[in-house]
């Protein structure tokens, strides 16, 4: 029998032993070196709705990225057949992703679906009538294409994302995919919520484009833009005060360079006017078709486009070699270096859209801590009176077990690495209600035990026994409901799940066993003859 | 100390019929509650939306900030004093652009206050796709919560039993979600959670008293199932009404100091413990003195 006691109470005490050491991390921060190199220095990972922080739900726009991959191949595909000659007409991306030309005779017809065929296995002809005695065609991306286009901009959008985050110095940023075209992103301790969500959620697509000079401006407003051509807005700041003006201008559509050619981006202080702007330095590639770009069109204007607004668009006097451009325009110092990140990180491949966002201020979470914690000893001295009231002694020994209870929480939530929310504290201080109530089974049932004439000892054999049957159905109902709530739930509710859950399943252990090693010592080795219950 | 003198016995099946009136008066008031507001007041997290928690440095009147928010077209939004200096804005409108309806009510009270006399705290933007997600994934967490406590039940006890403990857990989460919408209260995440949170709560509470028929059952086999009933939650009565109390305490507490975010959430707990409670004595078990009467379980052995 002694050994058997010995051999619980020693149980308890690795038990609670490995939840402390788990918990020494978090309770204090000047750990030992030894410490910090070999064991758990992971402290109770805080939510971002106790910490502050931002929570975002992002979705990629993967049609536009399929919508894009028609444009560029309705390009490709207006050069190829001019470089080899074949005669056609209105050559244009028409609904999604669908591209629609003329043809006007059949020898054009058949040179235009042999490159088809040999060139553009990614496209399909969808539908083909004749108007007129001309060839009406319609091709679309292959389907399979399509999906395989949408996926890679989900990956390249996360990877895009993840650089971007990285680079505006956020400590522990988390970046995960979800679902089919979703990543969420939270981001711990942001300080400016509106910077952090630019940065992320601007294309940031540069391209350098020729400004029309032959066709008329005015007729492309009335809208005649001529064939091949789009009109875009340009932004101008004025220097003086500030204001941001934007006017009309008509550019060739032909992207000659985009931002995938640059190797940095870098912020640099302008010498005349202590200006911020962005100085960007091409690959070797992009070097090479820098120089030959500004070689072949020197005397024209050259424009450079950010997320479809033109930013500049200067004259160019001469053939640049060297492979540096930079984007001038009125940016504040911070507006420069996220454009810097930003072009560095690379353009996202489509558009995402905010499907959610949450955010918390830091003063918001130290509240929230504080009122956490404040329920928690509260709500705990309130239970802890009531049941020494109720139970006297045996109160006390059902207090311990609440006590070891939440050292058992707080260890494991250190130890599974589970994060702690604001509902997270409101499942511990229920469980600290609901806890108690394996005794209050038990002991409800030992003093009936007891008025029925029973010794204390049988009647806490009989108690104990009868009860813990109740006790496991009951705990185990309540885990599926938190099951579910898991499953279910976001963030902070999971939270909530998880300590509910840990709290119910630590109560089986202290509430049923160690409780039981107290009453056992009593009464074999004391052998008490009056239980104070 | 004691609660309940022992030897106590009460006639709860006897009042069988008085609480189920009550229970069928609660839940029509709290259906026609939900008709008559026009269905459940559904915050950002189901409907989509904006929601900004605002902290000024000075005592601010709402019409102030009211009329701040004029020149952006949010000055029909619900704004709520929730403590000293801090106020709660809700709009439906949410916009997925990048600046956001949080950055814009930034500036306007900037233009209309200055910059630092106040300070946001809390920014919450539900895009209407993911309310849809959220109201879908919340309707069936709840569900197969049931179900899958219903298994449970079945499994370890009757068929009976199980359903009898799910007509309760319908039974309070209806009460519950009534007694939300009778005070206009927000239908949010975090309700939902107080729901299931409920829900397990209840079933716990039922399954004790189940517990103690079950084994009375098998103590006396010929004695007639109603009176075993009500021996039973006699017997169980102050362990159900202590632990009711715990938790009471408890969630009381959570509802005073746990802040804007738990407030609800605290307040759908207190109203569901006790009607969890009630349901467990009043509802679950006698749930199969009524079947039993319609459907006589075949052989009781003798």
């Amino acid at each position: 029998m002694w050994k058997s006691l010995r051999m619980r109470t020693a149980i308890t005490v690795i038990v609670c032993l490995v939840a402390l050491f788990y918990l020494t991390p978090t309770l204090t921060s000047n750990l030992p070196p030894f410490w910090k190199e070999n064991l758990p220095k992971e402290t109770i990972h805080l939510g971002l709705d106790l910490q502050g922080g931002m929570h975002l739900v992002l979705e990629v726009d993967t049609e536009k990225a399929v919508e894009s991959n028609a444009e560029r191949l309705t390009n490709n595909l207006r050069e190829a057949m001019m470089e080899s000659r074949i005669r056609f007409k209105h050559i244009e991306r028409t609904k999604g992703s669908s591209i629609s030309l003329e043809l006007p005779d059949s020898a054009s017809q058949s040179a235009f679906e042999r490159l088809i065929k040999e060139q553009y296995a990614d496209l399909e002809q969808v539908g083909s009538e004749v108007v007129d005695g001309r060839h009406k065609v319609t091709l679309d991306i292959r389907s399979k294409r399509k999906d395989e286009i949408k996926k890679l901009a989900v990956e390249q959008s996360l990877e895009t994302i993840r650089n971007r985050v990285d680079q505006f110095g956020i400590s522990e940023p988390e970046i995960i995919p979800q679902a089919e075209n979703r990543i969420i992103v939270q981001m711990p301790g942001v300080k400016d919520p509106g910077r952090a969500k630019n940065l992320i959620g601007r294309t940031a697509l540069l391209e350098f484009k020729l400004v029309d000079e032959e066709h008329s401006l005015e007729e492309a407003i009335k809208g005649n833009i001529p064939e091949g051509d789009e009109l875009l807005n340009e932004v101008r700041v004025d220097r003086q005060s500030g204001r941001r003006s934007t006017s009309p201008i008509l550019l060739k559509s032909k992207t000659l360079l985009t931002g995938e050619s640059l190797e940095s981006a870098t912020v640099q202080i302008g010498d005349r006017f202590g200006e911020p702007h962005v100085s960007l330095k091409f690959n070797s590639q992009g070097a090479a078709d820098f120089e030959r770009i500004t070689g072949e069109n020197i005397k024209k204007r050259l424009a450079i486009v950010l997320d479809g607004s033109v930013h500049s668009a200067p004259v160019i006097q001469e053939r640049i070699s060297g492979g540096n451009a930079q984007i001038t325009g009125s940016f504040t110092m911070d507006e420069a270096r996220d454009l810097a990140i930003v072009l560095r990180a690379g353009a996202l491949p489509a558009p995402v859209n905010i499907l959610e966002e949450r955010t918390v201020g830091p003063s918001l979470g130290k509240d929230s801590i504080e009122r956490g914690i404040w329920s928690i000893l509260l709500g705990g001295i309130a239970v802890v009176v009531f049941m020494v009231v109720y139970y006297r002694l045996s109160g006390f020994v059902a207090n311990l077990a609440l006590l070891l209870n939440i050292l058992l929480i707080l260890g494991a939530l250190a130890a599974f690495r589970a994060t702690l929310t604001l509902p997270g504290i409101a499942g511990i201080v229920l469980v600290i209600g609901m806890a108690v109530d394996a005794n209050v089974l038990i002991y409800e049932r030992i003093r009936e035990e007891l008025r029925l004439g029973k010794t204390p000892r049988a009647a806490i054999e009989a108690g104990y026994a009868k009860a813990f049957l109740t006790i496991f159905d009951s705990n185990l109902t309540t885990l599926i409901a938190a099951f579910f709530l898991f499953g279910f739930g976001t963030g902070p509710i999971k939270g909530f799940a998880v300590t509910l859950s840990i709290g119910l399943v630590a109560s089986m252990f202290t509430a049923v066993f160690v409780t039981r090693i107290v009453f056992d010592y009593f009464v074999w080795n004391r052998k008490l003859q009056t239980l104070s219950i | 100390m004691e609660l309940i003198k022992q030897n106590m016995n009460l006639d709860f099946v006897g009042k069988m019929k008085i609480a189920f009136v009550a229970s069928v008066v609660m839940i029509v008031v709290s259906i026609l509650s939900i008709v008559v507001h026009g269905g459940l007041n559904y915050g950002i997290d189901f409907a989509g939306g904006t929601l900004v928690q605002i902290k000024f440095n000075a005592e601010t009147p709402t019409e102030k900030i009211r009329s701040a928010f004029k020149p952006i077209g949010l000055e029909n939004s619900i704004i709520q004093q929730v403590g000293p200096q801090e106020f709660v804005v809700r709009t439906h409108e949410s916009s997925s652009d990048t600046k956001g309806l949080s950055g814009k009510i930034d500036d306007a009270l900037t233009t209309a206050m200055g910059k630092g006399t106040f300070e946001i705290r809390r920014v919450e933007v539900v895009g209407p796709k993911v309310g849809k997600d959220l109201t879908n994934k919340a309707i069936w967490a709840l569900v197969f919560s049931w179900i899958g406590m219903l298994v449970y039940i079945a499994f370890r006890f009757e068929l009976r039993y199980a359903l009898g403990g799910i007509l309760a857990l319908v039974h309070d989460t209806v009460i519950t979600v009534g007694a939300l919408s009778l005070l206009n209260k927000e239908f949010t995440l975090t309700i939902v959670a107080a729901l299931l949170t409920i829900v397990g709560y209840s079933i716990n509470d039922t399954i004790v008293i189940f517990d103690r028929i079950r084994e009375n059952v098998r103590k006396n086999p010929r004695q007639p199932l109603g009176e075993l009933i009500n021996t039973s939650i006699n017997q169980t009565l102050s362990r159900t009404i202590l632990t009711s109390l715990t938790v009471l305490i408890v969630v009381v507490i959570l509802f005073f100091l746990g802040g804007e975010v738990i407030h609800d959430f605290a307040f759908a707990l207190i109203v569901g413990v006790i009607i969890g409670t009630y349901s467990s004595i009043f509802i679950a078990a006698q749930f199969v003195t009524v079947w039993e009467r319609f459907r006589p379980a075949k052989k009781r052995k003798s």
